[in-house]
């Protein structure tokens, strides 16, 4: 029965993967990630990693959906047509793909007992021993991640706090509203004069970002 | 704006409202209840923030910004990170190692759950401050041609995606 519902996830996974790089459709690119995140914390349930997949569901399907949608109305919702696709390019990425899946036969199988990680003496066997007496919380991830771990765990925050902080220093939180006007046109592109029609007459050009707000052009 | 049609969206507001201080209980559960079961700092703070940009999303931007000034969420971000480091650093006065929590207590298992406890928090605000900082900023920060074209009144910011509320007359103005 696992197997079975392990085949279905995984096989809507590619479906939804193959979706998302086909559609030329910015916002239905960005809902399937939604799903395709939803998806993968199913898996990850089914792999009893209910940590990990709480964090899938939460981040993967929740938060950056949206972040990927309020992004979008800094440049299009449809994606540039691309060029022809190039064989070498093809027969390389086949390759790629094809070493590191070989590469993955020489790992321990999927919950295999005597895995290095399962059987080293100082990790998983002392934690899952010790945990209780050592550290206390009845989850062990929580006591690996933030007692044995605590650590890296700093280390996680200070990366999440970093990215913030290099967002929030770039795209600019704005202290005030209306007197920021004019600090506003020096920090951004410089304002080219053209009417609501530019958009059309860029299509096809060079240039990455479109300015005109969503509604005009769906 | 064919895609969200202008409407008043009527059944996502009264939903929201009853919604999101649910979101939010339900993301202090997980705080404080990481040591049960699944969750824990960052889990937490993801669905806080989920349930106030969820209100943002509906009820525009500027609401959550009277809620959570952008100026809070910076000050999230970094007190959170200073709870954690700060929580290694009491653990180090008090003669353990960095982040040893057997020092804080007289027992070490208490110790190691304020440690957990206090460490937890300090992932939760930072997660917290970052995901609605980093809405602010992707929301709410425009580019200057989108606010000309808008002919928007200043200081009226309206929501990324659909305005909630928008008179037939500015709707004409574009």
């Amino acid at each position: 029965m696992e197997t079975l519902i392990d085949i279905v996830l995984l096989s809507f996974l590619i479906v939804i993967a193959i979706g998302i790089i086909v559609l030329r459709d910015l916002l239905a690119a960005v809902i399937l990630l939604g799903l395709y995140s939803l998806v993968a914390a199913g898996t990850f349930v089914i792999m009893d990693a209910v940590d990990v997949a709480f964090t899938e569901a939460a981040v993967g399907a929740g938060i950056s959906t949206i972040l990927y949608l309020c992004a979008m109305r800094w440049t299009t919702d449809r994606q540039k047509p691309r060029g022809n696709d190039s064989l070498p390019a093809l027969v390389f990425v086949t390759l790629t793909g094809a070493l590191l899946i070989y590469g993955t036969l020489d790992m321990p199988h999927y919950g295999s007992a005597d895995s290095p990680a399962q059987t080293h003496p100082e990790v998983a066997v002392r934690y899952l021993e010790r945990s209780a007496e050592e550290v206390g919380p009845p989850n062990i991830v929580t006591s690996v991640l933030a007692s044995y771990r605590g650590y890296d765990t700093l280390g996680e925050t200070v990366v999440v706090f970093a990215a913030g902080i290099a967002v929030v220093s770039l795209l600019g939180l704005r202290r005030r509203r209306p007197s920021a006007e004019g600090e506003e046109h020096d920090k951004g592109d410089p304002p080219d004069g053209d009417g609501p029609g530019s958009a059309a007459r860029r299509d096809g050009s060079d240039r990455e970002q479109v300015d005109e707000p969503p509604e005009h052009r769906a | 704006m064919k895609r969200f049609p202008r409407q008043n969206h009527r059944v996502l507001r009264v939903v929201t409202r009853l919604l999101v201080p649910f979101v939010v209980l339900f993301g202090l559960y997980v705080q404080f209840h990481g040591d049960y079961g699944p969750g824990g700092g960052f889990q937490a703070g993801v669905i806080i923030a989920a349930g106030f940009i969820l209100y943002g999303l509906i009820f525009g931007v500027q609401r959550v910004r009277r809620v959570v000034p952008p100026s809070v969420a910076r000050v999230m971000m970094c007190l959170g990170v200073l709870i954690y480091a700060g929580t290694g650093l009491l653990s180090m006065l008090m003669g353990g190692n960095l982040l040893d929590y057997d020092v804080l207590a007289h027992d070490p298992l208490h110790g190691q759950h304020w440690g957990i406890f206090s460490v937890e928090l300090g992932v939760g605000v930072t997660v917290t401050g970052v995901m609605i900082g980093l809405f602010h900023a992707f929301a709410s920060a425009r580019n200057p041609e989108d606010r000309r074209r808008s002919g928007l009144p200043d200081g009226s910011d309206h929501p990324p995606l659909r305005p909630p509320m928008q008179s037939p007359s500015q709707e004409s103005d574009r």
